[in-house]
């Protein structure tokens, strides 16, 4: 059934995009992403705002080598990491050659063993591979190739930053980690025993344990043990629905001490948690909407909200991805030439429209950038997430986190 | 001890809001043979009328209403959809309902999105009811019980007690003399199937504030409720009810307690290999309860299936 709606699926999307007519030079991107099931909402919303910051930022701007525009051609993966291979092949039979992908890690995992041994064996078409949210480390350390490159901060530099702040609070002293059973969850979990143990060994980790991923329906059991377990702080990388039914469990199960995340924010999180989330859940993340940087990030937030009432800016990254994709082609001179356009990439140094310096490190093309630890808030709030008067609000920042954290990469480099 | 007590206590909200939905099902599936795929879709359209109306009017007219609406539209896609595609026999029926699943998941998503809902529990009830060595219980599940529980007496005053109730159970297994008596059978199908859609409804509005409303829930709850309803035994509404609270206990004390496969494995007397990163059994060393938790019920299914096909309280062979 499954992959018999595929082939129909991907008969269809090739047959509508062949009928079309477009400019001949635009430059497409395929973007492989769940816009269907559990995960959809954080599909959708990373979807819209690929389109936007693609036509702001890009073909507003005259687009790259003299006029060529983007365009964002979306692919339903469901989350699965077979069905994005099979999307990967239909975006590569299109003749796409650029590929975004950001959630879950294990279709990340997927997807840049698909595309290394896919340029290896057709080096006349080769694919770039441009992750914006999977953040196992593994992709950057010993899974690291020279066609991906990763725009959000991995695991470990999030947990880095977040450790950082733990460290100075001498109130915590239990701390309970629970994470989604997958390769994310894992290396988060694995990245706090290790950063807690050097920076301060006398907390106690009351518990550290993974559940299946979007499959379970009520965490009052979880939140239950939480509590008995005494924690003064958890720490979680839990997404989408994960989140917001760990988060509501936990804390109406009577929880009052932080609750330290990497995703608790927008699609739906931010408007359920509400006040009962206020002084509670933390969240450590790249990109600072609230206060607003600059007159020009508070610009494109409007505009943004303008064109997408009910969606928000939940992966400021992105407009760094377009960004520095379009910096790179224009250096490259070439839109097809990828070996090019990934020297160009690595090692390149962008402003963000947030406010931070991105570095896209050479070595294992890990972006370096600012990491904050964002409250959920409701005073001071420009730009709320949700329309609920909530958003996140800067706490602190670590600058340029990690900038010299040591990586096991590896990378065969193609010749020039 | 005290986190047991409140296991108990959870298992049996989860327990309840699951007989809620199977109540239903169960009645629907012996009586019509129908495998109604779309059941837990009326589960999520009950949560999502509930949010809408609770937007405007608050959470107890919600209650009230969004039940009926979802019960009346049952009846009507039992009235004018399935009653034609049933004379075509079972499989056109279950890609109706299969379809219907799909189409209802796709309106949800377009009239309200994708993303989750802030579908709140009224402020009356937002409290902690009590709390055991520092677990609250909120005031909100005690609620959910003594819905469930009320549910439950009243359907059974219905289906032993009433005339209507024996009309059911009549036609439950001889539709075809009940109709030769001179009673409207069609009729009877069309008011089970609206009522049984209506209690998924209601299931949705009480469960929707706890358990999230978003386009995935059906789908996360839809497999399970067939589970509870054939372990139960068909068209037993006792049965729906202890194969729910059995199957609500499991899953909670299966993720409650962090046992291992390794203290299980030692206990039966064998070794754990020193060299564990590089056992091929590694998988199998490291499993814990709660993540196997949720493949429990389908193994009690399958046991079930084996030892005792017409379920634990049914009377007839599935």
């Amino acid at each position: 059934m499954n992959r018999f709606t595929t082939i129909l699926l991907a008969a269809g999307i090739s047959a509508a995009t062949m009928g079309a007519t477009y400019a001949a030079d635009n430059i497409k991107i395929a973007f492989i992403d769940p816009l269907s099931g559990p995960f959809a909402a954080t599909g959708k919303q990373g979807l819209a705002q690929y389109k936007f910051a693609a036509e702001e930022l890009v073909n507003k701007k005259g687009g790259v080598l003299g006029g060529s525009k983007f365009e964002i051609v979306a692919f339903d993966n469901k989350i699965s990491a077979k069905e994005s291979l099979i999307q990967l092949k239909v975006a590569i039979d299109q003749g796409i050659r650029f590929i975004v992908q950001g959630n879950s890690s294990g279709v990340a995992n997927a997807l840049t063993d698909a595309i290394k041994k896919h340029n290896r064996r057709n080096p006349e078409d080769r694919v770039i591979f441009l992750n914006y949210s999977a953040v196992d480390p593994a992709l950057t350390n010993d899974k690291c190739n020279f066609w991906h490159f990763r725009f959000d901060a991995n695991a470990d530099i999030k947990m880095d930053a977040l450790t950082d702040i733990i460290k100075d609070n001498g109130n915590i002293k239990k701390v309970y980690l629970i994470g989604q059973d997958y390769s994310f969850g894992k290396a988060v979990a694995a990245a706090a025993v290790k950063f807690l143990g050097e920076k301060r060994p006398d907390i106690e980790i009351v518990g550290n344990e993974l559940h299946p991923i979007g499959k379970v329906k009520d965490f009052t059991p979880y939140a239950r043990k939480i509590i008995a377990s005494g924690a003064d702080a958890m720490i979680t990388g839990n997404w989408g629905s994960d989140m917001v039914g760990l988060g509501k469990s936990v804390i109406s199960a009577g929880f009052k001490n932080p609750i330290f995340t990497y995703y608790a924010a927008t699609d739906g999180i931010t408007k359920t948690f509400g006040e009962a989330g206020e002084g509670v859940v933390k969240l450590v993340g790249e990109g600072q909407l609230n206060p607003p940087v600059s007159d020009r990030a508070d610009a494109y937030t409007k505009a943004f909200k303008a064109k997408n009432p009910d969606l928000d800016i939940g992966q400021p990254r992105i407009t760094n991805v377009m960004e520095m994709l379009a910096r790179a082609i224009n250096d490259a001179g070439s839109a097809t030439d990828m070996v090019k356009i990934g020297y160009a990439l690595e090692g390149m140094e962008h402003d963000s429209l947030w406010g931070t310096k991105v570095k896209m490190r050479t070595v294992d093309h890990q972006a370096i950038q600012n990491v904050h630890i964002l409250a959920h808030t409701k005073s001071g709030i420009t730009h709320d997430y949700d329309n609920s008067g909530y958003g996140l609000k800067t706490e602190s920042t670590v600058e340029m986190a990690s900038a010299d954290a040591p990586t096991t990469c590896k990378m065969d480099r193609p010749a020039q | 001890m005290s986190l047991f007590a409140v296991n108990i206590l959870d298992g049996l909200v989860t327990g309840l809001l699951l007989f809620m939905l199977c109540s239903g099902l169960t009645l629907i599936f012996s009586m019509m043979g129908v495998l109604n795929f779309a059941h837990a879709s009326f589960y999520m359209l009950g949560a999502y009328f509930g949010y809408q109306i609770s937007a405007y009017v608050g959470f107890w007219p919600g209650l009230i209403f969004a039940p009926i609406i979802v019960g009346v539209a049952g009846a009507l896609i039992e009235r004018y959809g399935l009653r034609r595609v049933h004379q075509f026999g079972h499989v056109p029926e279950l890609i109706f309902t299969f379809g219907l699943a799909l189409l209802i998941e796709e309106l949800v998503q377009f009239i309200w999105g994708k993303s989750q809902k802030a579908y709140e529990a009224p402020l009356a009830l937002d409290f902690p009811a009590f709390a055991i060595a520092g677990n609250s219980f909120p005031a909100y599940k005690v609620f959910m019980i003594f819905m469930a529980m009320g549910i439950f007496l009243v359907l059974l005053y219905i289906l032993t007690k009433t005339r209507i109730g024996m009309i059911i159970q009549a036609a439950l297994s001889y539709p075809a003399t009940v109709q030769n008596l001179g009673h409207n059978v069609p009729l009877v199908f069309m008011g089970v199937f609206g009522v049984g859609t209506a209690m998924a409804g209601l299931a949705g509005v009480i469960a929707g504030p706890v358990l999230g409303t978003f386009p995935g829930m059906a789908f996360q709850l839809g497999s399970i409720v067939f589970v509870t309803i054939v372990v139960g035994g068909l068209g037993s509404l006792w049965g729906a009810l202890v194969a729910s609270l059995l199957i609500g206990w499991l899953q909670t004390f299966a993720a409650a307690y962090n046992v291992g496969m390794s203290d299980l494995l030692i206990a039966l007397g064998f070794e754990k290999p020193l060299d564990l990163a590089n056992s091929a059994l590694r998988d199998l060393w490291s499993l814990t309860l709660p993540q196997v938790g949720p493949i429990l019920p389908y193994l009690l299914m399958v046991l079930i299936l084996i030892m005792r096909p017409q379920g634990l309280l049914g009377k007839r062979e599935t």
